[in-house]
């Protein structure tokens, strides 16, 4: 028995120490067959379950994507580099590549600035621990769960999606919503304003005339309460006098003001001369309105857009415009605890001597945090910053859950991408593994930095 | 850093009387600035939580409800709380099925990954062999390596095996996956395991299978364990390699969802409340072992 149990020592004396007589995994006892020891010893018993799993699933697979991208859909033809042509002029495999680049390119930065913020933050106060363990806690939970959590924040139904009832409600305070819309002219008098919404006169009023301007399109019920019967407009010397009403009494006649037809109070109306808007008023709760202020000539009277428009309903938050964004959020949403419990464990490891004495020499918490904190912490937000990147090249659940069928297409990255080719309708493995390969060339550079990492933390 | 350290000398006795030199109006602004940071906090935390406090109280109303008005609303009338969704859930076979589909995914796959894992990491840490810094960079490399590489040469190989569509296949995948982790989180573990207490179990005469059972795995218990709940949420959670891998008859509880997704508004019932079951036992796992979730996704932040 020999008595070297480093285990950095020679390979030899340390087989020997380490295979005792009756162990039942090792080689025979004896040692006398270096050769054959060397192959079959207990470190390739060790190793042989894991190195068959990682050459079989993970070693094999990257080598036959690279040649299986040059053959076609079938497998059968080689085709050289038609797949990785067909890769960079295909729009939809385009827009995955796109969409990858601006994942890469904003998530990951996001997300370590956050983390940063809120590690620095959370410092500050007694119950961190609670409020990482919280921000954590979405990390645990499945991307198909995120997903379904996040297409519901963002349903386009403000009575469903809770952002869009914030927006309609934020919206709805500011701009106070329309009174009237879907209200229509009833006659001849008015016609819809191509160049600024609304519904403008199709003849001129000079002071002195009164204009009659009946709507239809609304329920009566829709008027606002303070609403009483219309009245008809008495003409007055240097103004044009009108009124705007609900024409709608059963078996009335189009543009008579009858028994049980409303005004339309609080109707924007303004008074155009060559396009231009020179006087301006409001509708009373008859209905009626005064435009005053008029040197002599023709007027049209013109009823705004704004009296008319839409209620607004929020932002098609799921549609191919915002769809991007919209995942990318709720990415931040996940990952953000994990960066800055990352980050908060770096800050902790800084020696408290480097930054009181910043302080000391008078430097205000800004420059500390400038000069001693960031500096110090880089290469630790590298690190953060390489693996949330890695993170965001494999993003797959998020975009297949989130995105509705409709705009998968435009919300499509490499990874989901590669999915649909190789497996959806029409599967194309051949395209398939050139998008592999894509992915492949992608990871090759953090890779090499994992690699060098791992060797200089060795050394 | 040289600036820093010629000062250092002079840091405790400064410190020490820097406190009271500020007056009671700066002492004011920070406790002011300290109120602010508080409830700033508390509001960046509940607005955290609102996504999934949504899907909880969507997964707890009639999907009638659930069409006329928002989720909020509940709060103020709460009879509207019912566990109808989830007795829906319950009772239907298929997902049910796939519940426990997801169980027998995740659990052998993570004692596998674990003691695969372990074997690997203990030769590679304490054995001497030719190539073993190969073999430990190349482990290295392999952590980013993008699951998709692998779906559609694997996908063959299961063909030909006929096991695709297998419970057995989805296994075997995620413990090939793990692994680079697995042997990368523990490696890190094995090499602070002081020398003495194997040394020790040498001079003692035990075997390398010994040592590995008797004196590494206890000592490596809290890295094994972190190991353990990363793996196990990892394959829990995962639908990729199940889409893929599985059929019907072997598809986990997110792919059994996923056919709900077409019809997302129609189907909020069953999606908000098998979503909020598929999260129960992740969330349930991440509260009782945080700690070790959280270290395990830190030793191995290449993944």
């Amino acid at each position: 028995m020999t008595t070297t149990n480093d285990p950095k020592a020679a390979d030899g004396a340390t087989r020997g120490a380490g295979t005792p007589p009756g162990n039942p995994r090792s080689g025979p006892p004896d040692g006398s067959r270096p050769g054959w020891r060397r192959l079959f010893g207990p470190a390739t018993l060790f190793l042989l379950p894991a190195l068959l799993f990682l050459g079989v699933f993970l070693a094999y697979p990257a080598v036959y994507s690279v040649v299986r991208s040059f053959f076609d859909a079938s497998g059968s033809q080689f085709v050289g580099l038609d797949n990785y042509a067909r890769m960079f002029t295909d729009d939809r495999t385009l827009t995955a590549i796109r969409n990858t680049g601006i994942w890469v390119l904003v998530a990951p930065a996001l997300v370590t600035g956050l983390g940063l913020v809120f590690a620095v933050l959370t410092e500050r106060v007694r119950w961190a621990t609670a409020f990482r363990v919280l921000l954590f806690m979405p990390m645990a939970i499945s991307l198909f769960a995120s997903g379904i959590i996040f297409r519901l924040v963002y349903d386009e139904n403000p009575d469903r999606g809770v952002v869009n009832a914030a927006v309609v409600t934020v919206h709805d305070t500011f701009a106070s919503p329309s009174e009237y819309p879907g209200a229509r002219p009833r006659g001849e008098e008015l016609a819809p304003d191509t160049t600024r919404g609304g519904f403008t006169t199709t003849r001129g009023y000079e002071p002195g005339e009164t204009a009659t301007l009946p709507l239809v399109g609304i329920r009566p019920t829709d008027v606002p309460e303070q609403a009483v019967q219309a009245a008809d407009p008495e003409p007055v010397g240097d103004t044009i006098e009108g009124v705007v009403w609900l024409d709608v009494a059963l078996g009335g006649e189009a543009g008579v003001i009858e028994d049980g037809e409303n005004g339309m109070p609080r109707m924007t109306v303004d008074a155009l001369q060559d396009g231009q808007t020179v006087a301006s008023t409001t509708s009373g709760d008859d209905g009626r309105f005064t435009l005053t202020g008029l040197e002599p000539g023709e007027y049209e009277v013109h009823l705004a857009a704004d009296n008319f428009t839409e209620p607004f309903r929020g932002l098609t938050w799921l549609g191919p415009t915002l769809i991007t964004p919209v995942i990318i959020s709720s990415w931040v949403w996940i990952m953000t605890g994990f960066a800055i419990t990352f980050i908060a464990a770096g800050l902790a490891a800084i020696p408290r001597d480097a930054l009181e004495a910043a302080r000391v020499d008078g430097a205000t918490e800004w420059q500390v945090f400038r000069k001693v904190t960031i500096p110090l912490l880089g290469p630790l937000l590298l690190v953060v910053f390489v693996t949330l990147m890695i993170n965001v090249l494999k993003i797959f659940d998020l975009v297949f859950v989130i995105a509705p069928g409709s705009v998968q297409s435009e919300a499509g990255v490499i990874a989901l991408q590669m999915w649909q080719v190789s497996f959806g309708a029409g599967g194309n493995q051949g395209l398939g593994s050139a998008l592999v390969v894509l992915l492949l060339v992608l990871v090759l550079p953090i890779m090499y930095f994992n690699i060098r990492r791992f060797r200089r933390e060795r050394s | 850093m040289n600036t820093t350290s010629q000062q250092s000398p002079s840091v405790v006795e400064v410190s020490v009387s820097g406190a009271p030199r500020r007056g009671p109006a700066s002492r004011l602004v920070s406790r002011l600035g300290s109120g602010t940071l508080q409830t700033a906090l508390t509001l960046v935390a509940l607005f955290w939580m609102v996504p999934i406090i949504g899907l909880l109280l969507v997964s707890l109303r009639s999907e009638a409800d659930n069409t006329n008005s928002g989720w909020w609303t509940v709060l103020l009338k709460p009879t509207e709380f019912t566990l109808d969704n989830y007795r829906t859930l319950v009772d239907n076979d298929v997902l049910v099925q796939s519940f426990l589909n997801t169980v027998y995914i995740s659990v052998p796959s993570t004692l596998l990954v674990v003691g695969i894992g372990a074997l690997a990491a203990y030769a590679l840490v304490w054995m001497d062999f030719p190539g073993r810094d190969w073999i430990m960079v190349a482990v290295v490399g392999l952590l980013v390596l993008p699951i998709q590489a692998a779906l559609i040469p694997i996908s063959q190989l299961y063909g030909a095996l006929g096991i695709f569509g297998s419970i057995t296949g989805a296994i075997l995948f995620h413990v090939a996956f793990g692994l680079p982790f697995a042997v990368f989180l523990l490696r890190n573990f094995f090499v602070n395991i002081p020398r003495d207490l194997l040394e020790a179990a040498r001079m003692d005469g035990a075997g390398e299978w010994r040592i590995f059972r008797k004196v590494v795995l206890p000592v490596a218990r809290p890295a094994l364990a972190s190991l353990a709940v990363f793996q196990f949420l990892w394959v829990w959670n995962d639908m990729l390699v199940a889409l893929v891998f599985t059929s019907p008859d072997s598809a986990p509880l997110t792919v059994a969802l996923r056919s709900q997704l077409r019809q997302f508004g129609t189907n909020i019932d069953v999606l908000a409340s098998g979503a909020f079951l598929s999260m129960l036992v992740p969330l349930l796992v991440f509260f009782a072992f945080q700690r070790h979730f959280v270290q395990g996704v830190f030793a191995g932040s290449g993944k």
